[in-house]
């Protein structure tokens, strides 16, 4: 049940002699539906709704998140962030002033046709359950499952310097999972990979029948890894898929481009970036077949919007052009304290956290190699589909990634599957090894819910759109 | 919060009919977070959050609801309501579920832990001074901690702590950095400054040029900080009884081919301390230790009630995600005096980094060295080292490999913020491993 707030009506409550105010009321409502192994194991709905009072004290922003969203709640608690940022001031990292938080007014309606109430528990649940039947294509099928979580959100902004933006998302997460095992010779295979499959839409994604098609190639899929062989190891080229390349994107290209990252405020949790200030406009981070934007507009993306939580108006940038890296992920704060051009990122997990500067949607432009042209190049090499592994330093340099699901290349062509297909690498040097990229028709878009940063912890979601990419000379491995 | 939790509960109590049950899980906090970068407040805030989750069964069918506790008696109730509301509709729509777990009432247990703990107001002008000169960052938590369980049979459990945490990083002009995590739940300003001296003083080990190290297999000793994160692997499809049966845990060797690890490594779970609550969100209360692995040997899971039910084994109340919650690996006889001397020639290495499964079937690890990591030859620190890429087994660092377990053990606080402020710790001590292999 949401409250109706009269949010500028909240803002007229706050009574403290602070240099800007704003409040940001997020509702937001999960509803998940799982079936394992047959039967249910999760259904129901669970919201959060609060407002965020933030105040600007001599060049020091202090906040409170509070769910006392009464005009005596907001007074109460725009006095007591006033109180902090107060104290703060005296040895702020940075002076701020009422240019952090740029007045726009507008709204956002991600699209969809049909709406959550569309689909009703009782059918959604016959439909993951129809899917788990098709996942379970055999007895060594031991474990299979099938979920919908749907996620309703609004965003207020107001501030006193005339900021008014509504935004409303309707979004899905949706996977597909089957685990087959022989002893411990254990394999999984999903719908793009660690809930890679999550998207702006409504209930119009749920066509069945494409469903369950997939479900009966998923659990194929994972009883052929059973008896495949152990992907080879050495060093050989690579063609990625689209649900592999959104964990690379995101690890070696979307974090280390973070400005707050790059000015140090990430040093004792998440890290730091080998990208200084100084390599914007300088650094050959790729080869000139890398393309990669900053895009809140691609429509259905997980992570599109027209303004970020400071307010800033939201579009579409180059961060990485014919390789060269030209523009920063920061936001207004990250803008004024470095200088750099940036973009609309500045966001928070919820109500209760402090925007920081975050991924949205960060994309590869697609190239024109047909899918059969990438493979064609390939005289030995793995092709490889869906993150199941993934890690690296702290400074954004030495990855490493494991997939579910790989293929042989062999002269040209794709030849027997291997399981655990890994891979590692340095991210400048592998991205310069970047020999082929796909055309539109290889194009895929995932994203991720699970993007942790930030002090306190945030965790938000990303959107990563790519194409099937070549790398040449990568050191690839199999399992144990 | 106690008052309010306990007035919401008894209101939406009597909302449930014949035939259904209803579980209500609290977790709640009045937080202060302060963010410092380059021995300055880069964010200050606080947050005050509650939420009520509900777990509402009937006719074998179990539906979830959950909304933020509004502290508005009036507009809480309304929420409640209209959340049993939808539950019973839903539970006639979805499927049956054969292993629904009811609940009991097998006692209630209130437990507060009040501290002398730091005034909001205070916090800035006690950290900042002990680090001056320093490039210090990190994040300050402090506040008080929430948590409820009560069910329509009349079974309440109440948590409630005050506690504080700096988790913060020192950093040398070249980059090198030290780690510190001052955490507690009196304030105690002299033991603050002493703490921070340490930190200094360990930083000045960072400042000659870190060394390249060639990929390969050295003896490593792991700091009690490195071997907690090894240990949180356990939790992520490892430990679980759920994940056993499905297929995806790396504990698969040990349960199916008695794979053993080294005698010299034990893992319970240890409530006795009372680092977080023994109750679950179901309302269960585990006992004070459950022991995991005895000298290498698996003797148990973490079962939930519903694998119980699920498996047809023994429930030990673990949480719903089989998870450790208070982990404690039984220390050894290496005295931290002599670990540099054991070493020899290799590696000591104080932090770990972005920790994943790489293989999980083969208990398989990679992750990164992070922090003060130090280069040690003929007995003797050299030089810090620069980043290295780690992938081995568990298998082989808590099997064959593990030499000795440090004679003392650390506790190593859950600084985790995702959501809300985490509880519990994991107490463990450092360990010496040969063959540790680095790969990149």
């Amino acid at each position: 049940m949401k409250l109706d707030l009269d949010i500028k009506q909240l803002l007229s409550a706050v009574d403290v002699p602070a240099d800007w105010v704003g409040l940001r009321e997020v509702y937001e409502a999960h509803t998940p539906r799982m079936i394992r192994d047959g039967v249910p194991v999760a259904n129901g709905r669970a919201s959060t709704h609060g407002i965020m009072v933030e105040v600007l004290v001599d060049g020091q922003f202090g906040y409170f998140g509070t769910p006392n969203m009464t005009p005596k709640g907001i007074a109460n608690a725009a006095k007591k962030a006033y109180q902090q940022a107060n104290i703060a001031s005296r040895h702020s990292t940075f002076q701020f002033d009422e240019t952090a938080r740029p007045s726009h007014q507008g709204t956002y309606q991600s699209p969809f046709t049909k709406n959550r109430e569309s689909l009703s528990a009782g059918k959604l649940n016959e439909t993951l359950l129809e899917a788990y039947n098709h996942l379970k294509v055999s007895d060594k099928i031991v474990s299979a499952s099938s979920l919908c979580q749907v996620i309703e959100s609004s965003f207020r902004f107001v501030s006193s310097n005339g900021s008014d933006i509504t935004q409303d998302f309707l979004m899905f997460e949706f996977d597909l999972s089957a685990t087959a095992a022989d002893g411990t010779n254990q394999q999984t295979r999903t719908f793009g990979g660690m809930r890679g499959t999550c998207r702006q839409m409504g209930m119009e994604y749920f066509d069945k029948y494409e469903i369950l098609a997939n479900a009966n190639r998923i659990g194929e899929q994972a009883i052929e890894l059973l008896d495949a062989d152990d992907c080879p190891t050495g060093e050989m080229d690579a063609v990625i898929a689209p649900d592999q390349m959104m964990l690379q994107i995101h690890e070696s290209v979307g974090h280390a481009l973070e400005v707050d990252r790059i000015l140090g405020d990430e040093r004792n949790y998440a890290g730091w970036s080998f990208v200084k200030l100084e390599d914007f406009g300088k650094l050959q981070y790729g080869s000139k077949l890398m393309n990669i934007t900053f895009d809140p507009t691609l429509e259905s993306e997980f992570a599109s919007y027209a303004y970020d939580d400071g307010g800033l108006k939201a579009t579409k940038e180059h961060l990485i052009k014919d390789g060269l890296l030209v523009r920063g992920l920061g936001g207004q704060e990250s803008q004024i304290r470095s200088g750099l051009n940036g973009v609309a990122n500045f966001r928070a997990s919820g109500w209760n956290r402090a925007p920081i500067d975050r991924m949205a949607n960060i994309n590869l432009e697609p190239g024109d190699s047909s899918f059969d042209d990438l493979i064609s190049q390939v005289e030995y090499g793995v092709y490889m589909e869906s993150n199941k592994s993934w890690s690296i330093d702290d400074y954004r340099n030495k990855f490493q990634f494991g997939c579910e699901y790989g293929k042989l290349i062999e002269n040209g062509q794709m030849t027997k599957t291997v399981r655990n297909p890994n891979y590692r690498g340095i991210s400048t040097p592998f991205w310069n090894s970047l020999k082929g990229v796909g055309n539109a028709d290889t194009f895929g878009i995932y994203g991720t819910p699970n993007c942790g940063k930030g002090e306190p912890n945030q965790v938000i979601r990303v959107g990563h759109a790519s194409p099937t990419c070549l790398f040449e000379n990568i050191q690839i491995f199999g399992g144990v | 919060m106690e008052q309010i939790f306990n007035k919401i509960s008894e209101s939406l109590f009597t909302q449930i009919q014949n035939g259904e049950n209803l579980i209500l899980s609290f977790s709640g906090e009045n937080s202060q977070f302060i963010r410092f970068n380059k021995a300055a407040v880069r964010q200050t805030g606080l947050v005050d959050d509650a939420d009520l989750g509900l777990k509402f069964i009937a006719n074998n069918r179990t539906v979830r609801g959950g909304f933020t506790v509004s502290g508005n008696f009036d507009v809480d109730i309304a929420r409640g309501k209209s959340e049993i509301k939808r539950m019973r509709l839903e539970a006639q729509e979805i499927p049956e579920d054969p292993f629904v777990v009811l609940p009991e009432n097998s006692g209630s247990s209130h437990e507060i832990k009040s501290a002398n703990g730091l005034q909001f107001e205070h916090a800035v002008d006690a950290i900042l001074p002990a680090m001056d000169g320093m490039d210090f960052v990190g994040i300050w938590a402090n506040g008080k901690m929430f948590r409820g369980n009560a069910n329509n049979l009349g079974q309440k459990h109440w948590f409630e702590t005050e506690s504080f945490s700096l988790d913060y990083s020192l950093v040398t002009p070249e980059h090198q950095m030290v780690k510190g995590s001052f955490a507690g739940s009196d304030w105690n300003q002299n033991d603050y400054e002493s703490y921070v001296k340490r930190s200094r003083n360990k930083l000045t080990l960072m400042e000659k040029k870190p060394i390249k190290i060639e990929k390969g297999n050295y003896r490593t000793w792991f700091e009690s900080a490195a071997v907690s994160d090894f240990l949180g692997m356990f939790s992520w499809n490892g430990i679980s009884e759920a994940s056993l049966r499905q297929g995806c845990s790396g504990f698969g060797r040990m349960r199916h081919d008695d794979v053993r690890l080294s005698p010299k490594f034990s893992v319970i779970e240890d409530f006795s301390p009372g680092f977080c609550p023994k109750f679950n969100s179901n309302g269960e209360v585990s006992n004070d230790q459950l022991t995991l692995i005895d000298s290498g040997e698996l003797k148990n899971t973490l079962v939930s009630s519903r694998s119980a039910k699920e498996y047809g084994v023994d429930s030990n109340y673990a949480e719903a995600g089989e998870y450790m919650r208070s982990p404690k690996m039984v220390s050894g006889e290496l005295s931290q005096n002599d670990v540099v001397t054991k070493i020899g020639t290799g590696l000591y290495l104080s932090n770990i980094h972005y920790l994943n499964w790489s293989d999980n079937a083969g208990g398989r690890i990679t992750g990164l060295t992070r922090y003060a990591c130090f280069w040690v030859e003929n007995g003797e620190i050299i030089a810090p080292i620069e980043t290295m890429r780690f992938d081995d087994s568990f298998y082989n660092f808590f099997g064959d490999n593990l030499v000795d377990v440090e004679d003392k053990s650390s506790i190593n606080p859950e600084v985790e913020t995702y959501g809300g402020r985490g509880l519990g710790a994991t107490t463990c001590p450092g360990i010496l491993v040969n063959d540790f292999a680095l790969t990149l």
